[in-house]
């Protein structure tokens, strides 16, 4: 049996219901440009980038309204042709339900690109060609947001031999990557050839679930004579989709604590991502839209390409609306993602499915018993943690304790919660223990500064201090040993001998 | 007898010559002590303990002369720590010493600045950028709230506005939860 047909199952996940299929009755709907576009400038895991526009400027289609600020952050540019309305601190898809800043611009309706230029990657290098990939605003699309172009580069330390495309798309309800596939799938062929080319591999395999067999027999009317791309079919076990839970059903390497698959040659992309990678380059188009899953408890769920920063109430409205009242919305699949605290926020470019939560959903109405230790989350979890361990120091606060039991391994995939049979929101925990470690080492780094200035300070202190003091000595010195009448001779002197030559000069005259 | 006292020598003689290298080797410079209590404290350097930095305190504590409680921005958090570090008994925080507060971060009032560089004489970690007769600014990212700015400023143009929650600090919170009694409805089906 060779290697793509063998598969190698990790431990746990869960067998969910997939849902998909509700979501996936109707083609993609292409979103006409709407009457305002929000930008928040916080859409990606790094630094928020620089604003480059003013408010009233006008813009292209594709124009840069925001640089990356540094290696690890993206850019973004307008989706469309218009003017800048605003910048303002406006809600955004985020957990806190706290407003960030966003760049707001009403649109001309014209649609007008700015001058596209395809890149001649392989005239001008890769090196450059990943400089030019910072500006493209490509971050991944799968959800995790991470900036594409360090991805790419990551061949420049380690060979890559595996290039792995994520299809597995392996969260319940989501579609947006299944009906990418049956939609755009000579493009993301063409895609994944250039991504492969870009990164050196010598092979690609797509993983992809078996639940979407639609999307696998599009692809391999596409596939025949690739010879270097394959597709090779994983069950549908929840997490299937997570890079290293992929990379070990595929190849069997399990990518160790710490470590990244770059280092065993493998990087991996999600099939959004190589398509936005393939139009930048090919096209020179950056990233201004995508596919997102409208789902759950509407009228009419369905996926819609829209530019980032159409409002999500209207594509709510577009699905026609709830059909059971409950105002509960949840960003991402349902067991990673969180509650959106408003629906009145934008699309970004980590937003690939809103869902309206269904009944069985909304966990807060199940009340949680007292954890009873039966170690079933352990036998759930993907990483091989103890889940029931790390509840209990991240619940007494003992971090340094849940950090000796991996906590950072943690995929935060939900399984644990899932299988609880007390109802225990595990995952947010762990959440809460994480965010508070990640404080407290922002708050260590911090005071590291604060005490290498106040050091540096009490130095020059008493540096200038020693210095004054030498001053005064030296002042004194001269002052009392009769220097100075010596001085105030030797001047007069020296007075005296000039008025002297001035006369001898006169007298000469 | 002569071999046992030449062997006892023998040995007396390698093992100084071992121990007098060592302590020359190995030397360990400043007192480890102190560093770890330091490596504890919150570094703001505000003096509200009664003395004039965190590193003095920490000198202060590791030579008896101070308790463990006289650091309020170190919070409860920092007396169980140092509680922990010395071996000695948790007692809560000396509020004669002052109260935690939530961190915040200096602000100069830029039309009201004279320029007068009294601040910048005052900040124990150089947080503060100007000159004589030039406006002052805080460098918001080195400033650690010690509140050591604010009585030299002849115009009280200084204020200390806590630091907001934003998208970037915000922390996931502690999950709570009714955890739902089983007992009573039990034994309310029983009786």
């Amino acid at each position: 049996m060779s290697l793509i047909e063998k598969i190698f199952k990790f431990n746990g996940g869960i067998n969910a219901e997939t849902k998909k299929n509700i979501s996936t009755l109707l083609p993609v709907e292409k979103i006409k440009i709407p009457k305002k576009l929000i930008l928040p400038l916080r859409q990606h895991i790094g630094n928020m980038p620089k604003i480059k526009v003013n408010v009233g400027d006008y813009v292209l289609k594709g124009q840069l309204i925001a640089e990356a600020d540094g290696n690890v952050s993206a850019a973004i540019h307008a989706p469309t042709s218009g003017k800048i309305k605003s910048i303002e601190k406006l809600l955004i898809p985020h957990p806190s339900g706290l407003p960030d800043y966003c760049i707001v611009i009403l649109p001309d309706m014209k649609d007008k690109w700015i001058e596209k230029n395809s890149i001649d990657w392989k005239k001008i290098g890769i090196d450059k060609t990943i400089k030019l990939l910072l500006n493209s605003g490509i971050v991944g699309l799968g959800g995790a947001a991470f900036p594409s172009h360090l991805k790419l580069g990551s061949n420049r330390n380690n060979k890559i031999e595996t290039l792995i495309v994520n299809a597995a798309e392996c969260e319940p309800y989501i579609t947006c990557d299944d009906m990418l596939m049956r939609e755009k799938s000579e493009e993301l062929i063409k895609g994944i050839q250039l991504v492969q080319e870009l990164l050196g591999a010598k092979e690609t395999i797509i993983g992809i679930e078996d639940n979407k067999p639609e999307a696998l027999d599009k692809i391999n009317l596409f596939l025949k004579e690739q010879s270097s791309i394959k597709a090779k079919v994983v069950p549908t076990i929840y997490p299937s989709g997570d890079a290293k839970r992929l990379i070990y059903l595929i190849n069997g390497i399990k990518i160790p604590k710490q470590k990244r698959a770059v280092e065993f040659g493998i990087q991996m992309f999600n099939v959004a991502t190589i398509i936005a990678i393939y139009r930048f380059i090919e096209y020179g188009e950056p990233s201004l839209s995508r596919i997102l899953t409208i789902t759950g408890n509407l009228h009419k769920p369905k996926n819609y390409e829209v530019l980032f920063g159409t409002s999500l109430k209207d594509l709510i409205k577009k699905s026609g609306g709830q059909i059971n009242k409950n105002d509960t919305y949840i960003m991402g699949g349902p067991m990673m993602g969180f509650k959106l605290p408003s629906i009145d926020i934008s699309v970004t470019k980590t937003m690939n499915c809103v869902i309206s939560a269904e009944e069985d959903m909304i966990k807060e109405k199940k009340e949680p018993l007292p954890c009873i230790r039966c170690s079933k989350c352990a036998e759930a979890c993907p990483v091989e943690l103890q889940p029931q361990d790390l509840f209990w120091f991240s619940k007494s606060d003992q971090f340094e304790k849940a950090q000796s039991y991996n906590l950072f391994d943690c995929i935060e995939c939900g399984c644990c919660s899932y299988v609880c049979p007390s109802n225990i929101p595990l995952v947010q925990f762990y959440r809460y223990a994480k965010s508070e470690i990640i404080a407290k080492n922002i708050e260590k780094e911090e005071a590291d500064i604060a005490r290498e200035r106040n050091d540096f300070r009490v130095l020059r202190l008493e540096r200038e201090k020693k210095e004054r003091a030498e001053r005064n000595a030296k002042r004194k010195l001269e002052s009392s040993s009769g220097d100075k009448s010596k001085l105030i001779a030797e001047k007069r002197a020296e007075i005296a001998d000039a008025m002297n030559r001035i006369n001898k000069n006169e007298n000469i005259k | 007898m002569l071999t046992s006292i030449l062997i006892i020598l023998f040995l007396a003689v390698i093992i100084g010559l071992v121990l007098g290298f060592s302590s020359v080797q190995f030397k360990v410079e400043g007192d480890p002590i102190i560093e770890k209590i330091d490596s504890i404290l919150p570094q703001t350097q505000c003096g509200q303990c009664t003395y004039p930095g965190c590193k003095p305190y920490a000198t202060a504590i590791a030579n008896g002369e101070a308790d463990i409680n006289q650091c309020p921005p170190g919070g409860e958090s920092g007396v169980r720590a140092l509680a922990e570090l010395m071996g000695v008994e948790y007692k809560p925080l000396n509020e004669s010493h002052g109260i935690t507060k939530p961190k915040s971060v200096a602000f100069i009032d830029e039309d009201t600045c004279i320029g007068c560089t009294l601040c910048i004489q005052a900040c124990p970690v150089d947080a503060i950028l100007g000159a004589a007769k030039q406006m002052h600014t805080i460098i918001e990212k080195e400033c650690t709230g010690c509140e050591l700015c604010l009585p030299p400023c002849p115009v009280d143009c200084i204020t200390m506005p806590e630091v907001e929650e934003d998208t970037e600090n915000w922390k996931w919170k502690y999950p709570v939860y009714n955890i739902s009694n089983v007992t009573t409805n039990k034994s309310k089906a029983t009786h």
